[in-house]
């Protein structure tokens, strides 16, 4: 039976998210930065995980798969950090509970291995979930 | 033989450096070195000179492929989208020079748009309390001169603005603070062990969410009364230790970030956080100040102020400004499905709205003006590529104390590429001449 935990997710800056936006999102240096999940390391045992497995993250709001890493600015037990991009936005509160700022910090998210599926690129991931559709 | 040029702004993040040097070839055309920025801000320069640079308009077809236009197409199909338009959206702003934003709002009136910057998504609950509250705040230059407390609360400069530290916060040796980094006590509060917080001399590691708690922790602490054993995961100890710290300083700051202003309490963080500053001044000097994001998210802000008002989320849709986040604000406009076009420019909604806020982009006509590809390219109906501000182009920008710096052009364009503000000028026109034949 495939092993979940309950977290809470915040996001924010990195500065290899800053890096890769400013090099290119559409490269795949993004989905390095910022299609991943940093735990701590107490998540990612309870989990099951070992670190740079690809893990499904689920919310009322959403779902996405990206790398699950072993957190260089912990140690943060129970938190979870995806970095700002179209992977944590795909996840995240949406509601501004009227000051018209989404409540980027604070989701609850269910973590499940995902080792077999895969990361889509950043501008690829956001024109899936629009229904855009490509050439 | 290269040409180097130098006191370069760097239009990166709200910290607006003015000493890069650039180094450029003798016909001014290639940009072959950046000094002195941080490695985001050297990706930035760089950047421009990529190889696979759009250099021309594009329109998604049917069948998912992009055709290249000509920029008067580009012009003709965004001045046409806004003057069908009932409710149309201008969004972004922050990342082009106050010039441009001004041609944006003329825009704006005429098509009696929404308009917003990307003060939606960072510091627009700051906005709110500073309306509701004030804000004593001070420059960067009192900051590296004078201040001798500083706390980040909810903010990692040491990713976010990688320079700000040694330019004005942590490590100058300024006019009263000789010793520099030994002249200074820094707190930081996060919910995480961030690389700024591992360089503080006091991390108070909130639990997340819990900022407004600790901050009224802190004025119950500054009274000496009593605290209960802890406050949001802090020990009352560590709470009355920080207060006396801050308490003890000759000229203290709090700079805070998306920490406050996006967990849940939003706007009343911020108002606490002022507050804390207010107690503070009853015994030293304090001062606070919002981490600017964009590095012209605060000119957007000024532009929109003297020209209507109001900082953000401006409803221009019955002639007259108004102001109303949560009703006038973008992320709310769009989920509520009230918006029927949308010209995006100088920020990347796509990346960093909330996927639901982005699906409605992706069905109504939409410009996306942009010099790079981004998830909002990707979803829009035209893709505007421009000139790099403050690479190839220069103008007015804001830095996140308030203070105005004309950003400088290093380089020429592509040939034939329009800036931000030429290609808003031909739409501005051609707007103009629709709704004077309508």
């Amino acid at each position: 039976m495939t092993k979940s935990i309950t977290i809470n997710l915040i996001s924010g800056r990195t500065i290899q998210q800053g890096v890769a936006i400013e090099g290119g999102k559409e490269k795949a240096n993004y989905r390095t930065a910022a299609g991943i999940i940093e735990l701590d390391p107490t998540d990612l045992k309870k989990l099951g995980a070992w670190k740079n497995t690809n893990v499904r993250v689920t919310s009322p709001y959403g779902s996405v798969v990206v790398k699950a890493t072993e957190t260089t600015q912990g140690p943060h037990p129970g938190v979870a950090f995806i970095p700002m991009g179209p992977w944590a936005n795909s996840i995240i509160d949406p509601n501004t509970y009227s000051t018209g700022m989404p409540t980027f910090k604070g989701t609850p998210v269910t973590l499940e291995v995902a080792a077999n599926e895969p990361i889509l690129l950043g501008i690829e991931l956001v024109q899936k979930l629009c229904g855009v559709k490509t050439a | 033989m290269t040409k180097t040029i130098t006191d370069v702004i760097c239009p990166f993040c709200g910290t607006l450096c003015d000493d890069i040097e650039v180094i450029v070839s003798d016909d001014g055309k290639k940009l072959l070195e950046v000094n002195n920025a941080c490695v985001i801000g050297t990706e930035k320069f760089l950047h421009s000179q990529s190889s696979d640079r759009i250099t021309r308009p594009r329109m998604h077809q049917e069948d998912g492929s992009w055709k290249e236009i000509s920029y008067d197409e580009a012009v003709e199909y965004t001045a046409q989208m806004l003057a069908k338009a009932r409710k149309p959206l201008l969004f972004g702003w922050s990342s082009t020079n106050c010039e441009a934003q001004s041609v944006g709002n003329e825009i704006a009136e005429m098509s009696r748009a929404c308009c917003d910057n990307t003060a939606a998504t960072c510091h627009g609950t700051s906005l709110i309390a500073i309306q509701d509250v004030g804000l004593p705040s001070c420059t960067l230059g009192e900051i590296k001169n004078r201040a001798d407390r500083i706390i980040f609360w909810g903010c990692n400069p040491a990713h976010a603005h990688p320079r700000h530290m040694s330019r004005y916060s942590i490590f100058p040796r300024g006019f009263f603070t000789g010793k520099g980094q030994m002249s200074r006590k820094l707190i930081v509060v996060d919910p995480r062990v961030t690389d700024t917080a591992k360089m503080a001399d006091m991390h108070l590691q909130v639990e997340q969410g819990k900022d407004y708690e600790l901050l009224d922790a802190l004025r119950v602490a500054f009274k000496g009364e009593w605290l209960p054993d802890v406050v949001a995961g802090i020990p009352g100890e560590k709470i009355r230790e920080a207060a006396d710290v801050m308490k003890s300083g000759r000229f203290g700051i709090i700079f805070f970030g998306m920490g406050v202003t996006q967990t849940l309490g939003k706007n009343h963080n911020i108002d606490a956080a002022i507050a804390v500053t207010k107690d503070l001044n009853e015994y030293t000097k304090f001062s606070i100040m919002p981490m600017r994001g964009h590095y012209n998210v605060t000119g957007s802000g000024e532009v929109f102020a003297w020209q209507f008002g109001f900082p953000y989320a401006v409803d221009l849709t019955r002639g007259f400004a108004r102001y109303n986040p949560g009703d006038t604000s973008t992320i709310d406009l769009l989920t509520r499905g009230e918006i029927d076009a949308m010209l995006t420019i100088g920020s990347d909604p796509g990346a960093h709205f909330p996927i639901s806020a982005v699906k409605p982009i992706a069905k109504m006509p939409s410009v996306c003006i942009d010099p790079h590809l981004t998830p909002t390219s990707g979803v829009s109906k035209l893709h505007v590529p421009v000139a790099f501000n403050g690479v190839e182009t220069g103008g007015n920008c804001y830095r996140m104390d308030n203070v105005p710096i004309d950003c400088r052009k290093v380089v020429e364009p592509p040939e034939g590429m329009l800036t931000d503000e030429e290609f808003l000028i031909k739409v501005r026109d051609r707007l103009k001449q629709l709704k004077e034949a309508a």
